[in-house]
């Protein structure tokens, strides 16, 4: 697989990314890099029970997203959702206690890793359902039609979900509609273990399927976050502004496996080396070194980030875990789980 | 009062609805210009425009999902499904998504919608438009389920759906559509989770369900009349929430439970019913249970079939004189 992506023909490099917005870019990686390993660590500690599904790797389209977007616009993620949760604002203490099985979660420990949600900074669910979450985004983008609130809803996948039936219906839908949604899908070469060229009829999986439904095909490259940020800003833009729905197909890749149970040893030998040279985070870092922005600046909030982390940890790990009374609660409006008087 | 057909009463139980609170609105395949496969939603398009009536392409995840999307970000939207044995197309929103958002999230989205679709048998149209699938919603936690006998109650639980705060399915029988009934006049609003005593008698209690409502009424009269069994029919009304205080009061006078259900037998919702009444009252009951549903097979399509294979008047009599005389 070529890792080297040409930028696409739409994309505006008119549209200036600002010295703060870049360091706000480097920061967040960081964060996402950061708070993603420790969930690792913590996992290798027994800890972190369940499965987990990594972003190492693609932090760079969750915080380019995450700096891009109003405070009142909607993500929408997957089972991978950990950066994309935290690139909102969510708290870190919440996402690691809710991967923990603790009372601080952000769910209270109902969720767990695969469903992390922040209603009050616009984090409205990661789903376990392949394309599950496509035609859901696109409802809440109707509402924000309907209401006439400039929202835009941002729904993230990965490339797998491009042969889902749900997938098809919702580009569809949103472009009859002309809705406020952005469909990412971030392409990590791989549904789960098999390699998504093996299994999809066209060489990019949801690039050359946006003209299916009258949309522009935008190929982009995932691991450049000025990249991802200038496309982002564009089609929220559009969206905002009535122009209706976009599909961006962020090439990217995973460092880990799919999820904790797997070794991803169906990588060929030197493949994983190789997209590690284009590590976002380092590439953004000596990006940043390049336009002239101090080591220590950079050190400074590398050393930020890692306080942000320990102290996130430290207080998922003194949360007690969740009290029994909650199993029968929140099943209804009312609070509870009565299906009978 | 005003006389309304069960298919009309739908339209304007959404009607009332939808003048009352702008933020509901209501979509589905051919539900606006075309007024419904059914023509259940006829006006609708006309009266509050194709903003808030809007026609879908057949994607019935498409559909449900956005339902979802737009409940969780306040508006309180009502879908059509056009056959209820569609709902196997788009199950996974229906039992993975809805059902389990407020429970995933501890209570952080909240689902105020409503799925409408049309259930059962009765048009000879076969096993995939034809199915009495109630039991599959009742199985999933997190959905309420509505199946209305009467016209009345079509447009009052209806009305009283859209402002629950949690995700209804609301099953309306095809085969009921046609009928006539008295509609209060004005507004119109009932209440999830309560059964109706329809009749009261002393020898049996009949629980049924929507189409099944009428057959139990239909063969309570004969018994009454032809052969001397006094019979209390119970119309369930609302499976989640169960009203089982109703039944097992109603049980526990005469009895004696007969179920007439419309679905297959296996986890049809009376065997829970016989579950609960069989826990809680057993020293009450005079003798054993007895289910009457369809058998459990696909459903037929020729006449004869399918008119042999629901519980009909005739079976409901030769059962329950068999069982209880």
């Amino acid at each position: 697989m070529d890792t080297t992506v040409k930028r696409k023909k739409t994309e505006s490099p008119e549209i200036e990314i600002g010295r703060e917005t870049r360091l706000e870019l480097y920061r967040l990686q960081v964060e996402l890099r950061y708070c993603e390993k420790r969930a690792y660590d913590l996992f290798l500690q027994n800890l972190v029970k369940g499965t987990s599904h990594l972003s190492l790797g693609q932090e760079a389209i969750a915080a380019a997203f995450g700096v891009a977007m109003r405070p009142d616009d909607w993500t929408f993620c997957t089972y991978r959702g950990h950066a994309h949760t935290l690139a909102r604002g969510a708290s870190m203490a919440g996402v690691l206690g809710e991967l923990m099985g603790r009372e601080c979660g952000l769910l209270g420990g109902k969720g767990g890793s695969m469903h992390l949600t922040d209603v009050t900074h616009g984090a409205m669910g990661s789903y376990a359902i392949i394309g599950a979450h496509l035609p859901v985004a696109a409802g809440a983008a109707w509402s924000a039609q309907y209401r006439g609130t400039e929202q835009v809803a941002v729904c993230f996948f990965g490339d797998g979900t491009t042969n889902i039936g749900a997938f098809h219906e919702s580009l569809n839908f949103s472009a009859v509609w002309q809705l406020p949604v952005v469909f990412v899908c971030e392409n990590n070469l791989y549904m789960e273990y098999t390699p998504i060229h093996a299994v999809t009829a066209v060489k990019n999986p949801a690039a050359d399927r946006a003209s299916a439904y009258g949309l522009e095909s935008i190929l982009i490259d995932g691991n450049d976050a000025d990249a991802v940020y200038r496309t982002a800003v564009e089609c929220m833009t559009r969206a905002r502004k009535g122009g209706g729905p976009a599909l961006i197909e962020a090439v990217t890749y995973r460092h880990s496996g799919h999820s904790r149970a797997d070794p991803a040893k169906y990588r060929p030998d030197g493949e994983l080396e190789k997209w590690l040279e284009r590590d976002p985070v380092k590439i953004y870092r000596e990006r940043l070194l390049h336009l002239g922005f101090t080591e220590g600046t950079l050190q400074d909030i590398e050393a930020e980030v890692t306080r942000k982390v320990d102290e996130a940890t430290a207080i998922a790990k003194a949360s007690p875990t969740p009290s029994l009374d909650g199993i029968e609660r929140n099943v209804w409006a009312d609070g509870g789980a009565a299906w009978r008087n | 009062m005003a006389e309304l057909t069960y298919r009309d009463a739908v339209a304007a139980g959404i009607a009332q609805e939808m003048e009352r609170d702008e933020r509901v609105v209501f979509l589905g395949e051919d539900v606006a210009a075309a007024g419904g496969v059914f023509k259940a939603t006829v006006g609708l398009l006309e009266k509050f425009g194709p903003r808030r009536v809007r026609d879908c392409p057949i994607s019935e995840q498409a559909i449900l999902g956005a339902t979802m999307g737009a409940a969780m970000t306040g508006l309180r939207p009502i879908a059509e499904i056009m056959f209820s044995d569609f709902l196997a197309v788009c199950w996974d929103i229906v039992a993975n998504e809805i059902a389990k958002m407020r429970y995933m999230t501890n209570g952080q989205i909240q689902l105020p919608l409503v799925i409408r679709t049309a259930n059962g048998a009765g048009s000879r149209f076969g096993a995939q438009h034809s199915q009495s699938v109630e039991n599959w919603a009742m199985a999933v936690p997190g959905i309420k389920v509505v199946a209305p006998a009467f016209p009345a109650d079509v447009k009052g639980l209806l009305a009283a759906a859209v402002r629950d705060p949690d995700p209804v399915l609301f099953f309306e029988q095809k085969s009921l559509y046609a009928m006539k009934g008295e509609v209060p006049d004005g507004e119109c609003i009932d209440e999830l989770g309560k059964a109706n005593v329809l009749r009261s008698g002393k020898d049996c209690t009949i629980v049924a369900l929507a189409a099944m409502v009428h057959r139990a009424l239909g063969a309570a009269e004969i018994l009454e009349k032809e052969h001397g069994i006094s019979c209390t029919v119970v119309d369930v009304r609302s499976l989640v929430p169960l009203d089982t205080r109703t039944i097992l009061s109603e049980v526990v006078k005469t009895g004696r439970l007969v179920t007439v259900e419309e679905n297959p037998r296996l986890c049809g919702w009376g065997a829970e019913v016989a579950s609960i009444v069989t826990e809680e009252c057993f020293w009450d009951l005079d003798g054993p249970i007895v289910r009457i549903t369809t058998p459990h097979v696909p459903l037929p399509s020729a006449d004869q079939l399918e008119d042999n294979t629901i519980p009909s008047v005739e079976r409901i009599v030769r059962e329950i004189r068999q069982k209880i005389d």
